[in-house]
């Protein structure tokens, strides 16, 4: 080949020739954390649903129209009830009950004739039993039905005094709705006294004697002699202007009012309870977002007293390490040995006086709560004391404290903060199972707990297993989101798992 | 081997009666408890106290309570729950049920969890291992009361296939009495099936991604056999001490559960005594869960040990 020399050029002949600046945009720790968890699915998911909790906690107090104070006396343990929706089949106040005989079904009959109300929302099954007596063959129904537990209350005794039954009179009149009903005498049914939603005739095992008809035959007392106030508001459709709506009863009046109605009177508003009430007659809707909120603040709160004693604490001993950190370990030991149920128990019988239930209930979690932080830390120490980094700046001269919390720590923030999300799961179920036992009592000041909910609850769940549902379902959702949570996050922050799918 | 267990026994001993030393003087600081006048017991109590010290310094009635243990194992009279009677005798009556519920419940979940862990590393990220997976997360997550009032609404309540508390009775091993103990067993179970199954999956499948196992099928060993004889083994050194630490955990139950299925063991006594309170009791309790904590660790460390001599935890030289 031959070409001529001067038919040669550079490629690159009066270029500046240099690397090419990197493309790739650096990315931070932080983000490169933040991108690996979010390709954690499951993690994803859990922070949603902690954030869906976190919100429930916040806006279920207000949203819900009862106070944490507001204690109903008589509609405890009352299922899920939604006026709107009384008959639809949910939320509508249902509870089944089992076996009903004649008796009990003329009663609910009669409820819903005289409030006109009806509790009937469905029968379930009919059973027959069939037996002999006196020769005769008797074919005895019994039913299985679902009622509204709210309408089925019916009517209930009370005694008020003259301003009150006035004042109840009054708001009969603005209303319209009727609250106080005839008065019953117990020697017209048959001398039976327990049972306010009598008000027809019946024999003495409470059964109604009815007409040829079917219908009730009404004993309402007519008596002017018993009257206790005379009664200048609603009378019902039979009212002839005859019936008494009050007794005397020792400078006060007895009468039968509808719960219902009188519910309504009290509160301003029909019962509204999406969760059915706590066996306290609570609001269950209201009553967990108060004790989850105080079971997460609490956590967060103890989560982070505990992660500054332990980070202190861990740092000494992997900063310094051989005596100081073999004695301190040993203080470790004697205070990760004690069980935590009896130290709790003991601030709880001795700090209680001085500084509140909250106050020692808090000393008892940080006590023993920051021995794995501090564990922890220390690993971290021990793994970046030796590093060229943390040499270079001890040769410059830095002091102890500096290289510490300037040079160590920082670097090992990430893996400390993170494992604060494992550690509030473990505080939340501590403190929900110390109060369910009734170790502490502290619904005196956060209004109520999750632990109170589930031990008021746990004492009837055969009859309204909905106050256990929903704040076991609480629970669960929150350990469950708050752990996969904190695995998904240490993964994310941990280097050693970088890479790794 | 044997030096390190001696030495690590004695520290136990050490730590254990530091705590006790602890809890004692918190106790004894507390103000005692009335004793009812004109029981026949009061005054044998009232002397029992003067015996005690009650009057002298902390550091002296710790000494007389560590003596009357030590020489005659004698933790003092009950003075409010049982009154006037041994506090141990009430203690060991108690023992027996917690024992025997939490027995069944370790002979139960043991093979059910080291089982689900083998299947679940053996078909690894199969939708099988997912579903056992989240399962044991979920688990090992929701707190146990959570379950064990489920197992109770379901079981008990709804279906009545179980009898709602625990029957009376001494009869530890009579069928009824299995019956009636099964919700408790069944709600103790979940957790420990949960963990046994998360310890055996983790080992096992990176046991067998090691290159021995490799070897183990090259030289002709089926899958079966590489995993039981070779896999499997090398997983023990890991899960055999945690078996250890559970037989002794079982001493001390839960009070949770105790508390839902009303069983009357160590546990409803000892919050009994908390809220008596019945401080002999509960001084009882306190050196029963802490001796139990700190076998427990003990036990799985020296454990560990023995198994694998790699693994010689605080050992110097």
């Amino acid at each position: 080949m031959d070409i001529p020399k001067e038919k040669l050029v550079f490629a690159k002949h009066r270029e500046r020739i240099s690397d090419e600046a990197l493309k790739t945009v650096p990315r931070s720790y932080l983000a490169d954390a933040m991108l690996r968890f979010t390709k954690n699915k499951s993690s994803v998911a859990a922070a949603w649903i902690l954030l869906f909790l976190v919100i429930f906690c916040i806006l279920s107090p207000i949203i819900s129209p009862y106070k944490i104070t507001d204690k109903d006396s008589i509609y405890t343990g009352y299922p899920p009830f939604v006026p709107a929706f009384s008959h639809s089949g949910i939320l509508d106040g249902g509870r089944i009950y089992d076996s009903q005989n004649e008796i009990s079904m003329a009663a609910l009959r009669g409820i819903a004739e005289e409030t006109g109300m009806d509790p009937f929302i469905k029968v379930l099954d009919v059973n027959e039993q069939k037996s002999r007596y006196r020769g005769h063959d008797i074919v005895r129904k019994t039913y299985d039905i679902r009622v509204n537990a709210y309408y089925a209350l019916g009517i209930v005794h009370r005694v008020f005094s003259y301003d009150e039954f006035d004042r109840l009179q009054k708001w009969q009149n603005d209303t319209g709705i009727q609250v106080i009903y005839p008065y019953v005498l117990p020697r017209d049914i048959e001398g039976i006294k327990n049972n306010p939603n009598l008000w027809y005739k019946v024999d003495q095992d409470g059964r109604a004697i009815l007409r040829e008809d079917g219908s009730f035959i009404p004993v309402y007392a007519t008596e002017k002699e018993e009257e206790g106030v005379p009664y200048y508001s609603i009378r019902i459709p039979s009212d002839d202007g005859s019936y008494i709506y009050s007794v005397k009863k020792s400078g006060a009046v007895q009468c039968r009012i509808c719960y219902y109605n009188y519910y309504r009177y009290i509160m301003g508003h029909e019962p509204f309870y999406i969760m059915g009430t706590s066996s306290m007659g609570m609001d269950l809707f209201g009553a967990i977002g108060v004790g989850g909120r105080f079971s997460l603040l609490f956590a967060v709160l103890v989560a982070v007293i505990n992660l500054f004693i332990g980070t202190v604490y861990g740092s000494l001993q992997g900063y310094y390490g051989g005596a100081v950190d073999m004695i301190m370990d040993r203080i470790l030991d004697i205070l990760s040995g004690v069980p935590f149920i009896i130290v709790a128990t003991l601030f709880q019988m001795h700090l209680t006086a001085k500084v509140g239930v909250i106050g020692s209930f808090l000393f008892a979690f940080v006590l023993t709560g920051w021995v794995a932080i501090a564990s922890l830390t220390r690993t971290q120490f021990y793994r970046f004391r030796g590093m060229e980094f943390v040499m270079a700046s001890q040769t410059l001269g830095a002091s102890d404290t500096r290289l510490m919390y300037r040079h160590i720590l920082p670097n090992a923030a990430g893996t400390i903060i993170t494992s604060c999300a494992l550690l509030i799961p473990g505080i939340i179920s501590s403190e929900t199972s110390l109060s369910y036992l009734g170790i502490v009592d502290l619904s005196s000041i956060s209004g109520t707990t999750l632990g109170s909910l589930l031990s008021q609850g746990s004492a009837h769940a055969m009859t309204s297993p909905h106050t256990i549902l929903w704040p076991s379902i609480f629970i669960g959702l929150l350990m469950i989101s708050f752990n996969l949570l904190g695995n998904g996050l240490r993964d994310a922050f941990n280097p050693a798992t970088k890479g790794v799918n | 081997m044997i030096k390190y267990t001696i030495k690590r026994i004695l520290y136990m001993l050490l730590v254990f009666f530091i705590i006790m030393l602890m809890s004692f003087v918190l106790v004894r600081m507390l103000p005692l408890p009335e004793l009812p006048p004109g029981d026949p017991h009061t005054e044998v109590l009232k002397m029992r106290r003067e015996a005690m010290g009650y009057n002298k310094p902390y550091l002296m009635q710790f000494a007389i309570f560590i003596k009357s243990v030590v020489t005659s194992f004698d933790w003092g009279l009950s003075d409010k729950l049982y009154f006037g009677q041994e506090v141990w005798a009430v203690f060991a009556e108690k023992l027996p049920a917690t024992v025997v519920v939490n027995l069944y419940s370790i002979i139960l979940s043991i093979p059910i969890g080291i089982g689900l862990g083998i299947f679940a590393a053996v078909r690894k990220n199969t939708w099988i291992d997912y579903l056992i997976s989240t399962l044991t997360i979920m688990v090992i997550s929701v707190p146990g009361f959570v379950y064990a009032f489920v197992i109770q609404y379901v079981f008990c309540y709804k279906f009545k296939i179980f009898p709602l508390v625990m029957k009376t009775g001494t009869d530890w091993f009579s069928p009824e009495m299995l019956r009636s103990m099964m919700p408790a067993i069944l709600s103790l179970s979940l957790g420990v099936i949960a963990s046994f199954t998360r310890t055996t999956r983790a080992e096992l499948s990176e046991v067998l991604t090691g290159d021995f196992m490799l070897l183990a099928r090259s030289k002709g060993l089926t899958r079966t056999q590489a995993t039981v004889r070779h896999a499997l083994r090398n997983c023990m050194v890991i899960i055999v001490p945690g078996i250890f630490g559970e037989f002794l955990g079982i001493l001390s139950g839960s009070f949770v559960i105790e508390k839902i299925f009303s069983i009357p063991g160590v546990g409803s006594l000892t919050l009994n005594a908390i809220n008596g309170p019945d401080y002999n009791i509960f001084m009882l309790s306190t050196a029963f869960y802490t001796a139990i904590g700190l076998m427990g660790a003990l036990v799985v460390d020296i454990s560990y040990g023995f198994l694998d001599p790699r693994i010689r935890m605080g050992e110097k030289g």
